[in-house]
């Protein structure tokens, strides 16, 4: 029996959740904890943060952030955003993650996922792969939060990454993120083909569709999201008082014109796996619960 | 602790490598006092131990030797204190381990530990490690109940969560408490045989149902209590 993972991304920029498309135009979309709760208590296999400004001031906010999510929240938790050392990915472990996601200083540094895997065990160490499609079809790593170019290749730098000792691969698409328009298949494909090692998809998602289309066409072993959560979760049942004046309605409104998301809960993901015939945890009622 | 007098004290054993916080937290989730340690003489105070651990199985006995812990581990199971291995901490209650060659554990349990070759469900190879959510089944023509064991109140066949490339084959005619299908194998994912504990999960990362796991822990903790002081008096 191998069970599908469902994964919420929750991109961070100092103490507030965001949410961008193409990984630019981040609007705040409230707290993360409030929204990390909810997602655990919906079934979340795993959580994800990603610190996408990972600066100074931030590196702070986010260990806190970490710390205080770990207290509450007994189900994996990956952190990745601006982690340059071992020091650093010490420092996050430390503070109640579980794993860390590497994008940047790994490509700057491959050597720093054999180092953090001797160090942590591979299991503890996930490369995160931002990947273009170049005019040629061909797909690229970007780094920076999606902001530079690398020129290194997708496939090659995934190899390499789980030569290096890379536990899983976080891989997500620029063209797609925030869009709806669906996971990109080829990409996914290409790379879990390559590896031996778990490829969460990342990056797309729009509708409930999507998620057994990139399981079965792109042999993905997990799937993230972002925004097909997070806009459901703001429609239905969150009203945050602090954030009101950031206008995060509002935004939601305007965004809904240009993407193609549509909002889905955890459960409904995964009955739409079932439904596929595709394996995935399900919360069993019973009385366990005390 | 002084003023919470009533917790009690578990061990976490330090041996360096993967995420003790989250046992902590989980342990101060359910109200006992976890602490992070590597001294011979916070173990032996402890009233209970964890034996966490990621990572290679020789790397932790190396550690574990280093530290001088060998022992006291072994002293602590034979005073019929509880011990709980997680993971390749459960691995580590077993004879030997089969990474690069044979390697002594601390053998609490009778049998060893085995890699996965080649996984595979319906012919489709699965990924090693396994990581991700599995199930946890009773075993059958043992007890129907899981009372009074680390699984007690939890339903037959329930999600936990699992990151591991070996599984222990213990020689225990009562002891194994759940098995775990992967693809074609079939593996022992929690054991107890008197004080000793061993999961293949982990369950502080496991969500409510580890929860249950590290609230049943107390209630084995004490039981224990209750003999050592009957035996005193």
């Amino acid at each position: 029996m191998f069970n599908i993972r469902v994964i919420p991304r929750l991109d961070i920029k100092g103490p507030n959740l965001v949410k961008g498309v193409h990984l630019e135009g981040l609007r705040v979309l409230g707290k993360p904890e409030t929204f990390a709760r909810h997602y655990y208590e919906n079934g979340a296999d795993e959580l994800i943060y990603i610190d996408v400004v990972a600066s100074l001031y931030g590196r702070n906010s986010l260990l806190d952030m970490i710390k205080k999510t770990s207290q509450e929240i007994f189900i994996p938790l990956t952190v990745g955003g601006g982690l340059r050392t071992v020091e650093d990915i010490q420092k996050v472990l430390r503070a109640g993650a579980d794993k860390v996601a590497l994008n940047t200083s790994a490509i700057n540094n491959p050597s720093l996922i054999k180092d953090a895997a001797n160090k942590f065990g591979s299991s503890t160490i996930v490369v995160s792969i931002a990947a273009k499609k170049k005019n040629s079809g061909e797909y690229e790593a970007y780094t920076d939060n999606g902001r530079e170019k690398t020129g290194v290749n997708v496939v090659d730098w995934a190899k390499k990454a789980e030569e290096k000792g890379a536990g899983e691969i976080y891989l997500m698409s620029i063209d797609r993120d925030g869009t709806g328009l669906g996971y990109d298949i080829e990409l996914i494909k290409s790379v879990s083909k390559a590896v031996s090692i778990p490829v969460i998809a990342a990056g797309g998602a729009g509708k409930l569709g999507h998620f057994s289309d990139v399981i079965k066409n792109g042999n993905a072993d997990a799937i993230s999201m972002a925004s097909i959560l997070h806009y459901n979760y703001i429609e239905n049942n969150y009203f945050d008082a602090d954030y009101s004046s950031e206008g995060n309605i509002e935004f939601l409104k305007g965004i809904k014109k240009i993407t193609k998301v549509e909002g889905a809960t955890i459960p409904e993901i995964k009955n739409s796996l079932l439904e596929n015939n595709i394996s995935c945890r399900i919360e069993e009622d019973g009385h366990y619960d005390i | 602790m002084i003023s919470e007098p009533q917790k009690f004290s578990v061990a976490i054993v330090d041996m360096g490598m993967g995420n003790l916080f989250s046992i902590k937290q989980a342990c101060s989730y359910v109200g006992l006092d976890g602490f992070l340690t590597s001294s011979q003489e916070e173990i032996n105070n402890a009233d209970a131990i964890i034996l966490p651990g990621m990572g290679a199985f020789g790397d932790a006995m190396d550690t574990l030797e280093s530290l001088s812990l060998v022992d006291v581990l072994k002293k602590s199971a034979n005073s019929k204190k509880p011990i709980l291995g997680i993971c390749l901490g459960m691995q580590i209650l077993m004879t030997y381990g089969t990474e690069f060659g044979h390697r002594a554990g601390l053998n609490l349990i009778e049998g060893h530990v085995e890699r996965f070759q080649n996984p595979s469900d319906g012919g489709i190879p699965l990924k090693v490690p396994q990581n991700g959510w599995n199930r946890i089944d009773k075993v059958p023509g043992l007890s129907d109940s899981w009372k009074g064991t680390i699984l007690e109140n939890l339903p037959d066949g329930m999600f936990m969560y699992f990151n591991h490339s070996y599984y222990v084959t213990p020689k225990l005619s009562d002891g194994i408490i759940a098995t775990t299908r992967y693809g074609n194998y079939k593996f022992c994912s929690a054991f107890q045989k008197g004080n000793l504990i061993g999961l293949q999960c982990h369950p502080e990362r496991s969500g409510k149902a580890g929860i249950t796991v590290y609230r049943n822990f107390i209630g084995i903790i004490e039981q224990y209590n209750r003999t050592k002081n009957n035996n005193r008096i």
